[in-house]
């Protein structure tokens, strides 16, 4: 059964309903099904993290994910995370900070980022950098990445007490 | 690159799905967490006919332990390792392996069964199964076979798993109270592959190991444990017999050539792991033969 599959899944909130063909990604499912392009697929080997997006709450390679395994699931892309507002000061601080030329990586870049965040109040800069190890920028040099982070993290912890 | 077209059939349960790999023998992959096998599809080093995706049998995930023995289902994610309070307590040496291992994005997704059944030569947690001493728990159509992960390894990518068969889960004695271990790695960036590496699990008295299993990996086409320590248990460890130890170690290693380094190397860092580890294990700091640390 090289065959289309039925799926049925929540992206950004929203029932989606469609018919995959198995060997579909779920980065290719989100650009070219959905037209969801803030995803971006990079090395197609899970090596560069152009791809993440959140599944079920987790960060994921989603050019490591076929849609199929996305059956049921719940979806999250930079589309979703930019809409919600939820990382509105992350996005404010990059753009400060320099932290994306490009803006190639910054999808995925952001969405690692603020999966620290969530986990770790006060990320150290070498702990900030271990989380976003598995994400390439061939522009930044890192440093004003880290920089932004950094301050998103002390900023938050200062709005709540 | 994208995977070529395949069939792809959801497992409803293990039986089920060692049914479908009955049917389908070597054209079927099994599908885990997909961290090892969609990378090698997408490069199209693989392309099976038919993918059974075990992805939903949550009966094989989790993590228990019983009567000194710590078991964990193949679908265990490394995520779900790395926060498990029963791993950190009975078995950290695989606490600090999966630190190692990959990126967190990778690390939600990857499972220990199929990091094991991939058995890639550069990959940590083969070499922590057999440092370990743990059994690996397969099972087909003529029921369970426990394999010691010391056998399961045969080759890059090859194991004693046959195509009709799902590996299950994995078991290993929990840590008794004088044990150490020790784990290290070099890669180019954090999450890499290692260039080499060693995982280390010893029982200590005083300044003394009674027990050593030290295992590398990315020296050879399968988790090596090391002979070159022997003279280092039972025994004191002196420089003069650490330098002993690192030397055979240099002479028993044929470690290969990749773009990353070549033999020599290989073989140089290993000796700077092994000196590392005996360190650590007998809480000294390094003297001779070593490197920095």
């Amino acid at each position: 059964m090289t065959a289309p599959l039925p799926i049925l899944l929540r992206v950004n909130g929203e029932r989606v309903e469609a018919r995959v063909l198995p060997r579909l990604n779920l980065a290719d499912f989100l650009r070219e099904h959905l037209k969801l392009t803030g995803t971006h697929v990079g090395c197609e080997h899970g090596v560069c993290g152009a791809c993440t997006v959140r599944l079920d709450g987790e960060i994921v390679r989603s050019c490591l994910t076929l849609a199929a395994q996305a059956h049921g699931a719940f979806v999250e892309t930079i589309e979703g995370l930019s809409d919600s507002g939820e990382i509105a000061d992350l996005q404010d601080a990059f753009r400060k900070r320099n932290a994306l030329q490009c803006g190639f990586c910054t999808p995925g870049m952001l969405i690692a980022a603020q999966d620290l965040l969530k986990h770790e109040k006060e990320p150290g800069r070498g702990q900030i950098r271990e989380h976003l190890s598995g994400n390439y920028c061939r522009c930044t040099g890192y440093q004003a990445i880290v920089d932004a982070v950094e301050e998103t993290a002390r900023v938050r912890r200062e709005r709540k007490p | 690159m994208k995977a070529s077209a395949f069939s792809y059939a959801r497992a409803t349960s293990v039986s089920n799905a060692i049914e479908l790999l009955v049917a389908h023998g070597e054209r079927a992959k099994v599908l885990a967490g997909g961290q090892s096998l969609m990378p090698a599809m997408n490069l199209r080093l693989l392309a099976p006919e038919w993918i059974v995706d075990i992805g939903g049998l949550g009966e094989l995930r989790g993590i228990s332990v019983n009567a000194g023995r710590v078991a964990i289902g193949a679908l265990t994610r490394h995520a779900d390792l790395l926060k498990s309070v029963d791993v950190a307590a009975h078995a950290p040496l695989l606490t600090e392996a999966t630190a190692h291992i990959a990126h967190p994005a990778i690390r939600n997704r990857g499972t220990i069964g199929g990091s094991l059944a991939h058995a890639d030569p550069a990959s940590e947690l083969p070499a922590c199964m057999v440092a370990l001493d743990a059994t690996i728990i397969v099972r087909g159509t003529a029921g369970e076979r426990r394999i010691p992960a010391k056998e399961f390894f045969t080759g890059v990518y090859d194991t004693a798993l046959s195509a009709a068969e799902l590996l299950v889960a994995v078991e290993l004695p929990a840590a008794a109270r004088n044990s150490a271990h020790f784990f290290g790695e070099f890669a180019r960036r954090h999450g890499d592959y290692a260039i080499v590496g060693l995982a280390a699990q010893a029982m200590v008295e005083g300044d003394r190991l009674n027990e050593l299993r030290a295992v590398f990996f990315g020296v050879s086409d399968r988790p090596q444990p090391t002979k070159a320590t022997a003279g280092l248990v039972n025994a004191a460890v002196t420089p003069a017999s650490l330098s002993q130890a690192l030397e055979a170690l240099g002479e028993e290693l044929d470690p290969p050539e990749d773009q990353q380094a070549n033999g020599a190397m290989r073989r140089h860092l290993a000796r700077v792991l092994l000196a590392r580890c005996v360190a650590k294990l007998l809480d000294r700091s390094e003297s001779g033969g070593g490197g920095r640390s």
